[in-house]
């Protein structure tokens, strides 16, 4: 089948009904109600669930009720409705249910606006709510990854038993691109541990409350080997001429394509400058980066936020090179204000 | 030797955590008795509230789950809506679902979700040591309201029942308590009717559960008892509120 | 075209700007191109200012998004003061004159310009406006074929009442037609 035009919320949706989702708790949130709207229209007649919850509460809520029936469920937000649902998400987190939450993100604090930021990197990387858990988070960059990561983030969230998040700007969840439309997938995964009924087989039970201590340090141990085996197996990112670079250039998500249309262009005036792009925020590429920190001159990172992923590039590099910024909020950079930018550094280094 | 009273399949017979004097032991037993009764034991999953019942989940021997704070409706929301077959109860107290939890509980029965509610309403935050209560009576002295509660200052209690009784998703709300032999009777059977019309899939269904706090309320449990019917039934009213089978 | 061509379209909310966009888009896709579409958004639903970005290309396309679009297609007086100053070098810009009262201050644009909320008026089209200008704009511009595009007006236009397809189909060819007489 050839390729047809897109809207990246909708293919996003699409996506997870190609991955088996069976149901859709969500509130409604700008830049992120179609992905509620489409799974409104698709699910009575594919039999899923669609449900609008009375609040982002209820809705990771409903999530948590649903996931521990073993079905492949999700909902989707943006920055507050994002905040709201941290509670439940600690707890999906300990409870281990996989689903997905996304984040077709918008500028804050507070109301913010509704344009594409990234400044919930930090909210969606450290976990976000109370207590040490992690989210796998995935950065789409394009319109098709839209649709390919809600299938792959389903994939790892039953595999890890670990909610998925699936972060893209604001803008990226609106754009229209052609994709390729996926094969429907089959969920594989066996869930014994879901809470379905006891018929022939002792009571589950789905909890997060731990009284003792030496259970409770355990349950931690046991999420934290999760989260060491995910940062061995499945941290991942795009390079693009680094190898002989000066410097590189580190962004995610649709940011991402603008800086390495900046590369093309700043290649073509002999300056030798490099992109590497985060797939998973979580776990974060750490070693490709400290690879390449081993030959360019310095790290440039470009944020729709004010300065968030530049502290886990600093972690990866170890001081081994300096690590410049350029961030603006609310609007996605142009790629001539990049190219200026790397002009600039490049005159002021010397490159 | 005749076995008058064994313990029902659906308690695990694990010892419960209650103070002397809590009613919380009585109503897990109708609970369970009930489900039993009617069969439905493999196919129940229950969720326990944050409160004095968050350990409820080691006391019924069917599927539990345990919830955030008030959350319990939302999360019996999912199960129910994935798995329709099957028979979902929340057990909550009166500050997880009359306080934190009120959207949650509203919302639900606004949406007839076809659940069954126990509602153990003792006027007072047991577990958290005595703490004012949505439900904590006029001139009431509680941690938090130590000169008694005050209309003009804490506003006033609320009436769960009668309040969800005029949702339409509502199909069976009533209150009862437990503080007489006659009494635990009526509550076993408003309980057994919450679950057969939740079977029946006719919406939402309720008990609210008024229940005696001895340690919080600085009484015996013989007076705990008695406080109900002299302080809490003159405000919260026995009986059925709805009934749409009837 | 050159191997990349970027097109602003911009109005008011409710004239039709984001799906001419969309027309375009489908229409290059339709060719084989490779093309991206991006709005830019608001709270407002109607009545408040609209625009969005379609890039051609024929490589893959790594940023769909730029300050500086080679062409901007305005539909209305606020719209060109915005944007006049952001149009590359030498670039075109297609003008709703009805609405437009004034020309670009810049010497170095290509201006097309046609009174198409009268034109759409009169052929008792008031909702085709958007169409007429797409048709003269293509005309004069091949940023895609012509006959690609009469080809595929039904699969563009896919699921929409026939009633519906026929109107544009006739606001569009109303433009190619002035396009041909006027713009020489």
């Amino acid at each position: 089948m050839g390729k047809i035009l897109m809207k990246g919320n909708e293919a996003l949706a699409e996506g997870a009904l190609i991955a088996g989702c069976q149901g859709f708790f969500g509130y409604p949130i700008t830049p992120s109600s179609e992905i509620a709207e489409y799974m409104a229209r698709k699910f009575p007649q594919l039999g899923g669930i669609f449900l609008q919850a009375e609040s982002e509460l209820a809705a990771i809520n409903m999530v948590y009720g649903a996931a521990a029936t073993g079905a492949r469920v999700m909902t989707a937000s943006s920055g507050p409705g994002i905040s709201l649902k941290q509670e439940g998400i600690s707890f999906i987190a300990e409870a281990e249910l996989p689903c997905l939450i996304v984040n077709i993100s918008r500028g804050g604090p507070g109301l913010g606006g509704i344009q594409p930021a990234q400044s919930d990197y930090f909210q969606a990387t450290r976990g976000g709510g109370h207590g040490d858990y992690r989210l796998i988070v995935l950065a789409p960059s394009s319109v098709q990854e839209m649709m390919d990561y809600a299938i792959e983030g389903f994939d790892l969230a039953d595999r890890y038993r670990i909610p998925v998040m699936l972060m893209a700007e604001g803008t990226l969840g609106q754009m229209m691109e052609p994709i390729y439309v996926r094969e429907p997938v089959k969920p594989a995964i066996e869930k014994p541990w879901a809470t379905t009924g006891c018929a022939g087989r002792s009571p589950n039970i789905i909890n997060t409350l731990h009284l003792s201590p030496e259970v409770l340090e355990h349950r931690n141990q046991h999420l934290q080997r999760k989260y060491d085996q995910l940062q061995a197996n499945e941290s991942r990112a795009e390079t693009f001429m680094t190898d002989d670079a000066d410097l590189i250039l580190v962004a995610f998500g649709l940011m991402s394509r603008v800086v390495k249309k900046a590369v093309i262009e700043a290649r073509k005036q002999g300056i030798k400058v490099g992109l590497i792009r985060p797939i998973t925020l979580w776990p974060f590429p750490d070693a490709i980066i400290k690879e390449a920190a081993e030959k360019a001159q310095m790290f440039l990172s470009v944020e729709i936020s004010m300065g968030q992923m530049i502290e886990d590039i600093r972690l990866a590099v170890d001081g081994a090179v300096p690590v410049d910024f350029y961030g603006r909020i609310g609007i996605i950079p142009n790629p001539e204000e990049i190219y200026s930018e790397i002009i600039r550094i490049a005159e002021r280094e010397g490159f | 030797m005749k076995t008058v009273a064994a313990r029902p399949e659906s308690l695990t017979g694990a010892q419960y955590h209650y103070c002397p004097g809590c009613t919380h032991g009585i109503i897990h037993r109708l609970v369970a008795e009930v489900i039993d009764e009617l069969g439905i034991r493999e196919k129940t999953i229950g969720i326990c509230p944050v409160g004095c019942a968050v350990l409820a989940y080691d006391y019924f021997n069917c599927d539990m789950l345990e919830a955030a704070h008030g959350r319990a409706p939302a999360i019996a929301t999912g199960i129910k809506r994935m798995l329709p077959e099957n028979v979902v109860f929340t057990y909550q107290g009166d500050g997880d679902l009359a306080s934190i939890g009120m959207a949650e509980i509203l919302h639900a029965s606004a949406r007839g979700e076809k659940i069954t509610v126990i509602f153990v309403n003792n006027a007072v935050y047991g577990m958290t040591g005595g703490q004012m209560a949505p439900t904590t009576l006029l001139g009431q002295v509680t941690t938090t309201s130590p000169y008694g509660r005050k209309a003009e200052v804490e506003g006033y209690p609320v009436r769960m029942a009668e309040i969800l009784a005029e949702n339409e998703g509502s199909a069976y709300i009533a209150r009862t308590t437990v503080n007489k032999p006659a009494n635990v009777r009526r509550t076993k059977k408003a309980i057994k009717k919450a679950f057969e019309i939740q079977q029946k899939g006719l919406g939402f269904t309720m008990v609210e559960i008024l229940s005696a706090c001895p340690t919080n309320w600085g009484l015996s449990p013989v007076q705990a008892l008695e406080w109900i019917d002299e302080n809490m039934i003159p405000y919260y009213p026995l009986g059925e509120f709805k009934n749409k089978e009837a | 075209m050159d191997r990349e061509e970027q097109v602003l379209f911009a109005g008011f909310g409710g004239q039709g700007v984001l799906s001419m966009g969309q027309f375009l888009t489908h229409a290059a896709m339709g060719e084989g191109k490779n093309v991206s579409w991006v709005p830019s958004y608001g709270a407002e639903m109607r009545g408040g200012t609209a625009n969005c970005l379609v890039t051609i290309a024929e490589e893959e396309i790594s940023s769909p998004l730029t300050e500086n679009p080679m062409t901007a297609v305005i539909m209305n007086r606020p719209s060109l003061d915005k944007f006049e100053p952001k149009i590359q070098p030498h670039g075109t810009v297609v003008l709703n004159s009805s609405l437009v009262d004034r020309l670009p201050e810049r010497d170095d644009l290509n201006v097309l310009q046609l009174p198409v909320t009268e034109l759409a008026e009169k052929m008792n089209n008031p909702r085709g406006a958007n169409m007429i200008l797409l048709g003269a704009y293509i005309q004069k511009t091949s940023v895609v074929s012509l006959d690609d595009v009469m080809n595929n007006f039904d699969v563009i236009f896919k699921g929409k009442n026939p009633k519906v397809i026929e109107k544009n189909k006739e606001a569009f060819l109303a433009g190619v037609e002035y396009a041909r007489k006027n713009w020489k």
